[in-house]
């Protein structure tokens, strides 16, 4: 049977699914599921870290593996610097942006460094939107709730306050700098309803949110003529004799040759792990999202947090071959677009937490109610076209431009067809351990963004990340500002990469890979 | 580029009824493609990034996000037989027998500088920061290179014209990937122009949210201090059941 075939029970069952309600599970078989069917229950994809901060502490392999890497620095390197800063930032996304972008603005020297473009990240590519309490029926306590009930009450209160209180303030900074958010008709920004969240709470610029807000930062970046350090990935950090961070070690990609910072103070705002493809997965992720940060702030002495949690995002595209773990946006989901399985049925509440609503979804098709496409890949479907016939003809065109557009160029037309999705490795729910102006236990270091950890509890809710990255890039943009304001450069070290070594060694060594991975290996051994 | 998804004998025999023919994948039939004129042997239907990979070689310059949102890996290509060249995203794209690429390297359009919160006039900043925006030529060369398919020489126009409302809508698409750019007899870099308008427009013709301002005083205010204290002094299990009623 072809794909057209298959799809027939969607739209045969479409019209009677349009008439139920789907409940929400309730608190004891919501961690029954979960606990059965979410790939960070795995227990066979974890193991223990053998050494560092973290010791003893259960994460997957794959990044096992690479926090207990070598560096690819040598003892006796040469350090002098290339370059002089108050405030290095490394990585290029919306934390990093942000943070540069108020580092300068508070009058310090600014070097912004990334291993791709200026702006290549995940952010650009966030659709959902950006959680902030601005609706009238809303507030920012609320906002807080549905955060902790959606993180499994595992979130850093503290962060978290901090998080939704200073939202408002960052979309004024953002509506300021040009950035079109949608609107209602009485000019007030119009909010709409995300997975886990009890208020519609999401601000949009259509389905172009990250990328909106991303054309709108690297512009600002430019313009305020931040020094750029493009196609330079870092791999080491640099400390002084007390520990403290004093700048990094970057590789030019383009010739090879290292590159010396020194910095008062560092930012990495690096972002995610997507790129390790962990447990096999397909991911949403950039071409760069290798968990570079962790790393690097791992081998400094920085405690990281709730790294044995994973967002999969339930719905990631099984369907054409080409787009395999592309992100279908929730913003379907949050306009009513139902899952159904191979029967026609609906099996779970698509409202519900990612973790909820893709542990349901890897159920059905573990259970053999999927829909399996000959390439071997196993999906459900996501009923598109329903939006069209419950909001009228031309909503899915008008409100997901980016995503109809993504299939037209299969020859898919998602506003009559449904897509075939599957749960993909999204982002990376834990990171470096933060206090809430995003320092690390490691004087001077700072992370900002999806590399930190703390904020999100064990699930991240959708439209957190956004908001998560404005705020605590602008906090470590400031508290670096003006500590790097009211003290000296410190020395120019790898004393930390001779502790860790050393640590390494009593451990049975280090795993013998050179970290941070920098790139995936993806080109093809020709021989 | 639509796939064709035709039947496949010998696959029929399946058990499972739920299942796509996915020819193209299944039989991993090679075409020949050109990459930077060197032919290759790859599997058809891959993308044209993926081709890259597969015919060995490393891309550091020409990937970004590999979703079709950063524009980094902008791409002209030609299909067997047509003198057309064409753009694409390479991460976007399927290949096909035949098809000849190579990506599109970095351009040196010029960026104009601005402070977007303290201009004066933004619609007549726009000939100052871009004084050759008026000189567009009509040839719609623009146009017919977006990958994104936005009326890139109309959104020019309404640019000078002054109408920039639409032109933030009309770009909203846009993934800065500036193949409009090389193109251009003009010498516009039509992208970064639109860049400017939408800026321009947010900033500065677009209503200001009285409810924004509201709650931003009213979380200065202290409106919810009580039930911060409240919900802060709970204990973990009290706090958990109060977050099960919030509906």
């Amino acid at each position: 049977m072809d794909i057209h075939a298959l799809q027939q029970i969607v739209h045969k069952t479409r019209d009677a699914r349009r008439k139920q309600t789907f409940p929400k599970f309730n608190p004891a078989d919501r961690d029954q599921l979960i606990h059965k069917y979410h790939p960070d229950f795995r227990a066979s994809a974890y193991r223990p870290i053998r050494f560092g901060p973290n010791e003893g502490d259960k994460t997957v392999i794959e990044l096992a593996t690479l926090l207990e890497g070598d560096s690819s620095i040598q003892d006796g390197a040469e350090l002098t610097p290339h370059h002089r800063t108050d405030v290095l930032v490394i990585g290029g996304g919306g934390a990093g942006c942000a943070a540069a972008l108020h580092a300068h603005g508070a009058g310090a020297k600014v070097i912004l460094a990334t291993k791709l473009r200026l702006a290549d990240s995940n952010s650009v590519m966030a659709q959902g939107g950006m959680q902030i309490s601005v609706a009238p029926e809303d507030s920012p306590v609320t906002h807080f709730l549905d955060t902790l009930k959606g993180g499994h009450m595992q979130n850093d209160h503290e962060l978290l306050k901090v998080m939704v209180e200073e939202g408002p303030s960052i979309a004024k900074w953002l509506i300021s700098l040009g950035v079109l958010f949608d609107r209602q008709a009485d000019g007030n920004l119009h909010v709409k309803k995300g997975g886990g969240s009890s208020k519609p709470r999401l601000l949009t610029c259509s389905d172009y949110t990250g990328l909106e807000i991303m054309r709108v930062l690297k512009d600002e970046v430019l313009n305020q003529k931040i020094q750029l350090l493009e196609f330079s990935a870092a791999i080491e950090l640099l400390s002084d004799d007390e520990g403290r961070c004093t700048g990094a070690i970057f590789k030019d990609l383009d010739n090879h040759q290292h590159v010396v910072v020194a910095a008062k103070t560092v930012i990495l705002a690096t972002g995610g792990i997507g790129r390790l493809h962990i447990q096999g997965f397909p991911t949403s992720n950039h071409y760069g999202a290798t968990g570079d940060g962790l790393c690097l702030s791992y081998r400094m002495g920085a405690k990281l947090a709730h790294i044995d949690t994973f967002q999969y995002h339930p719905s990631g595209a099984v369907y054409p071959e080409q787009l395999i773990g592309a992100l279908v946006t929730e913003g379907i989901r949050s306009e009513g677009g139902h899952l159904v399985n191979a029967k026609g049925d609906r099996f779970v509440n698509e409202l519900d937490t990612r973790d909820v609503v893709s542990s349901s979804i890897i159920r059905e098709c573990e259970e053999g109610r999927g829909i399996r496409t000959m390439s071997g890949r196993v999906g459900v479907w996501l009923d598109t076209p329903l939006l069209d016939a419950e909001h009228g003809p031309g909503t899915v065109e008008k409100h997901f431009p980016a995503m109809m557009l993504q299939f037209e160029r299969f020859g898919i037309d998602i506003s009559k067809d449904p897509v075939l999705i599957y749960p993909t490795l999204h982002y990376q729910n834990g990171g470096v351990k933060i206090d809430t102006n995003s320092e690390t236990n490691v004087k001077n270091l700072f992370v900002a963004g999806e590399a930190s950890g703390g904020l999100h509890g064990r699930n991240r809710l959708m439209g957190n990340s956004l908001l998560d990255l404005m705020v605590f890039g602008k906090r470590s943009g400031l508290t670096a500002a003006s500590r790097a304001a009211s003290m000296k450069q410190g020395a120019l070290t790898l004393k930390h990469l001779q502790r860790y070594r050393a640590e390494a060694k009593q451990h049975g060594n280090v795993s013998g890979v050179i970290s941070p991975m920098i790139l995936p290996a993806y080109t093809r051994k020709v021989s | 580029m639509r796939l064709t998804l035709t039947p496949h004998e010998g696959t029929m025999a399946q058990e499972d009824t739920n299942i796509i023919d996915q020819p193209e994948v299944l039989t991993h039939r090679m075409v020949t493609i050109e990459i930077s004129g060197k032919q290759y042997e790859v599997p058809e239907g891959i993308t044209v990034v993926k081709a890259m990979w597969y015919a060995g070689q490393e891309v550091v310059r020409g990937i970004g996000c590999l979703g079709g949102f950063c524009g980094a890996c902008a791409t002209y290509y030609r299909t067997k037989d047509d003198p057309k060249v064409r753009t694409c995203l390479a991460c976007q794209t399927a290949v096909q027998d035949g098809m000849s690429f190579t990506m599109m390297p970095p351009f040196p359009a010029r960026k104009a500088l601005y402070d977007i919160q303290t201009l004066k006039d933004p619609k007549q900043d726009l000939f100052n920061l871009y004084p050759e925006a008026p000189l567009c030529r009509n040839c719609n060369a623009c146009t017919e290179a977006c990958p994104q398919k936005i009326d890139v020489r109309e959104g020019v126009w309404k640019a000078v014209f002054g109408d920039f409302q639409n032109v933030s809508e009309m770009f909203m698409d846009c993934v800065m990937c500036g193949m409009c750019t090389p193109v251009c007899i003009a010498d516009i870099a039509p992208n970064l122009v639109a860049l400017y308008v939408s800026r321009a427009q947010g900033a500065h013709f677009t209503e200001k949210p009285a409810g924004l301002d509201q709650r931003i005083k009213e979380i200065q205010d202290g409106r919810f201090n009580d039930d911060w204290s409240k919900v802060l002094a709970m204990n973990e299990k009290e706090l958990a059941e109060h977050c099960a009623t919030v509906k």
